[in-house]
């Protein structure tokens, strides 16, 4: 895989490694040996960067050692999902996912969806931004919803994937409004870049999209938030919650990482309980701090209530969003 | 000339010995990453962030776009030798430069590939260095009506690679954009074409199917003519140096190739494959012997390197200056600026002038490097094609197959790998040129997302595409370009009646 199929890299790396006399970290008394963490997604992305965040942490807090980073992209995570649930594994491993799973598993009609793996812990989450150009006439979240409720088409709407995160937060708010979410004018977007530059061109109307990618461009005066997700404003900003302002919503896109399926009780504890001692470090709080997440750990048992308790929401929006049959 | 001393302070940080050593490291890992298919700059930055995390932000930098840079000479290097394109900018290449090799003038084409890149980094980086924010002002007035008018412009070139007969290179063309059907439609979500397989959700990736038409497809084909056929020797003939009639004939490519190179790296949605495909239509058409195209024409591997460089230079201007990402290493490196703590934009150039210039600095270095290192090997590379044609061949396969299951991990890959190298092997046998099919697996998918966004922000009013200036020039050049020909051709044969 990946990372394996490119031995010669590693000779590198650790070439370079030992020049610049960097990670000083050999693990001694490893609890994990051999663990392997797939990121169901290319190199770069935030699952891919959720991984190896994970892979330094658990590394260097000495829980685990030659901890492996596989990369399987693919339709939303699941091809990964569908590789890790198959897999007949000897030594440990590890899935990072994340919301956009739940909805890619609905629309892709995946053979596997998440009952077949075990939640070890939710590690992460972003709110969602609603964002317009510093110059759109839109002032506040009312002067969007107004024109939305006016005439929906004239709103375009830019997010990432069609089934995504985005446009499942897209669809709720209709609901709220009582608008029929199949007449939202969702513009699907490779995100990232694609949707920065739609949307300070001012070719969209609004963009969503996780809150920190967009901070640079609100400082930069820019873009302009108009709502946040969150259940209350996020430390250091004003920009109003959804709640706030009349939409009873929050939304969070999670991250988080999980374990095979059919577990021993005694696997399972030791899993969750080595993720527990990682993200309860200092340093995962400051690698997480400095890309821009915000730490919403929940242990096992949390994670899995709160995964039962979204995936109905999802799977309804999906429904009327007509993505879903 | 406040940009000059920034940019005179910049040098001095990437001339320092240790910096230096970093940018050596970065062109000649970037440089190997190239040449293997599958493993693209991307993953490599990626594999390297954690291990460079206790560097100096500056110095990763340097190595980083090191790598980046040397990804792009790299590449050219499998396509003309190989006919196995590295990455997806250096399809064209293949084109021309393996039947340049096949002449016997690899050589030659390894040089003005190379110099070709070099002229187009150094000239790309001085504009980076320059109009950087003109630019991506300019790239910022592209919303779906005009990228869509870009694709149709760019889908001209089709006219460039048809070859002899219109129903087959028509035929070659629609096969390309039917593969570019298949996968999860982005604006609906939906699953088209991909017959309950989960692995081909996510569309034929583009580098799978041009090796599979250039190396499998070819490869199979010459196996089969074997018998019939006089064994003749890819080596060298004469010098390996590029004659006076060689450098007269690139020195011109390189230079438009770059100029049409630099604003497609600026857009968002640009593509790396888009402006070498412009630069082959602009070359042939340009060209004194438009015959020689796709039968070893030097100018047809000068441009599209040229312009393939120069793009990879613009992809940096959006991402320096605005932090945002157009290509995927170029969303690696913004990850590794916010591992430093570092937001990429329009402050990035105030808080850390060290950080930024020394950077671009290192880039002019690392082209000299990188020019340094390329040409010596091309006398190395060229040796590869003395191997006997059996092995040879026995060995591109090989490699073909290990870079397809490299891609995604994917034995899927594999599947598709052969199955397009069979149809590559009939199509040869039929004589249906297979660049048409690549150029419209890329533009074909491109084009649909970006027609559909437009309508559905226009909420249905096709005259989007009229209205808005950029786009509607784009259309108008468009149609120039392909009745602008037959015009001529219809003018000359009046003049010769």
């Amino acid at each position: 895989m990946a990372t394996r199929n490119t031995g010669f890299l590693k000779g590198l790396l650790a070439a370079a490694t030992v020049a610049a006399g960097a990670l000083a970290a050999t693990p001694s008394l490893a609890e994990l040996k051999g663990l392997e963490i797939i990121a169901p997604a290319s190199p770069g992305g935030g699952w891919d960067q959720h991984a190896r965040t994970l892979q330094q942490v658990l590394q260097n807090q000495k829980l685990a050692s030659g901890i492996q980073v596989v990369n399987i992209p693919g339709a939303g995570g699941t091809i990964g999902l569908a590789q890790f649930v198959t897999a007949k594994k000897r030594s440990p491993s590890l899935l990072v996912g994340g919301q956009i799973m739940q909805g890619a598993i609905l629309t892709n009609k995946s053979p596997v969806t998440l009952d077949q793996v075990t939640p070890l812990a939710r590690l992460t989450g972003e709110y969602t931004a609603l964002v317009v150009p510093a110059d759109s006439p839109l002032k506040s979240l009312k002067d969007l919803l107004d024109k939305f409720k006016a005439e929906p088409g004239s709103v375009s709407w830019g997010g990432g994937s069609a089934g995504g995160s985005d446009q499942i937060l897209s669809g709720l708010i209709a609901k709220e409004l009582g608008v029929s979410p199949t007449k939202i004018n969702y513009v699907a977007t490779a995100g990232g870049g694609e949707l920065l530059s739609q949307i300070l061109g001012g070719h969209i109307t609004v963009a969503m999209g996780g809150y920190n990618e967009f901070a640079p461009q609100f400082e930069a005066g820019k873009l302009r938030p108009i709502a946040v997700s969150a259940p209350e404003r996020l430390p250091g900003t004003e920009t109003p919650t959804l709640k706030e302002q009349g939409v009873n919503l929050e939304f969070v896109n999670w991250r988080g990482v999980f374990a095979q399926g059919n577990l021993k009780p005694a696997e399972k504890k030791e899993l969750s309980e080595a993720v527990g001692k990682a993200v309860a470090s200092d340093e995962w709080k400051q690698l997480v701090k400095q890309r821009g997440w915000i730490d919403l750990y929940q242990p096992t048992e949390q994670f899995t209530a709160f995964l039962k308790q979204e995936r109905p929401q999802i799977e309804g929006t999906l429904k009327e969003l007509g993505l879903v049959q | 000339m406040e940009t000059l001393s920034a940019l005179g302070h910049g040098f001095t940080v990437a001339l320092m010995p240790y910096n230096l050593m970093w940018a050596a490291v970065g062109v000649t890992v970037g440089t190997a990453v190239g040449v293997l298919p599958g493993i693209g700059p991307a993953l490599t930055v990626a594999l390297l962030l954690p291990v460079t995390y206790n560097l100096e932000p500056t110095s990763a930098f340097i190595m980083f776009a090191g790598i980046y840079y040397g990804a792009m000479y790299g590449g050219s290097t499998t396509s003309i030798l190989l006919n196995a394109p590295g990455e997806s900018g250096s399809i064209v290449t293949a084109i021309d430069g393996h039947a340049m090799a096949r002449q016997g003038r690899g050589a030659q084409a390894l040089a003005t590939a190379a110099i070709g890149s070099f002229v187009a980094g150094t000239i790309g980086t001085a504009a980076l260095t320059f109009v950087a924010p003109l630019m991506v002002q300019v790239a910022l007035l592209f919303g779906p009506a005009e990228y869509f008018a870009l694709m149709v412009l760019a889908l001209t070139t089709v006219t460039a690679v048809l070859g002899q007969s219109l129903a087959r290179g028509l035929a070659s063309l629609f096969l390309g954009l039917s593969l570019g059907l298949v996968g999860i439609d982005m604006q609906t979500g939906q699953a088209r074409l991909t017959f309950g397989i989960p692995e081909l959700l996510d569309g034929i990736d583009v580098v799978v199917v041009a090796v599979g038409l250039f190396a499998v497809g070819e490869t199979l084909y010459v196996a089969a003519r074997h018998r019939f056929e006089k064994e003749e020797i890819y080596a060298l003939k004469g010098s390996i140096w590029m004659s006076r009639a060689d450098w007269g004939r690139s020195w011109k490519p390189w230079l438009r190739g770059t100029f049409i190179g630099f604003p497609f790296g600026t857009l968002p949605s640009g593509g790396s494959e888009i402006p070498t495909f412009l630069s082959y239509l602009v070359e042939k058409r340009l060209a004194k012997h438009p015959e020689e195209f796709g039968k070893g024409a030097i100018e047809a591997v000068a441009g599209p390197e040229a312009a393939n460089n120069a793009a990879a230079a613009g992809v940096l201007a959006p991402l320096l200056s605005l932090g945002l990402p157009t290509s995927a290493t170029a969303a690696i490196m913004l990850a590794a600026f916010q591992q430093y703590g570092l937001q990429p934009g329009p402050t990035l150039f105030d808080s850390n002038p060290e950080l930024v210039w020394g950077m671009i600095a290192s880039l002019y270095v690392g082209n000299v490097l990188l020019l340094l290192l390329n040409l010596p090997l091309v006398g190395l590379w060229v040796k590869l094609l003395v191997i006997p044609r059996p092995w040879l061949y026995a060995g591109i396969l090989v490699f073909a197959t290990l870079g397809a299951y490299t891609l995604n991990n994917n034995v899927v890959d594999l599947v598709i790998l052969w199955v397009i190298g069979l149809v590559g092997f009939g199509m040869r046998v039929l004589d249906v040129p297979v660049a048409p099919c690549v150029v419209g697996l890329i533009l074909g998918p491109l084009a649909e997302q970006q027609f559909r966004r437009a309508l559905a922000i226009s909420q249905g009013d096709a005259s989007v595409f009229l209205t808005h200036p950029i786009s509607a020039g784009l259309l108008i050049v468009a149609l120039l370009l392909v009745l602008g020909p037959m015009l001529l051709r219809r003018r000359k044969g009046a003049a010769g009646a």
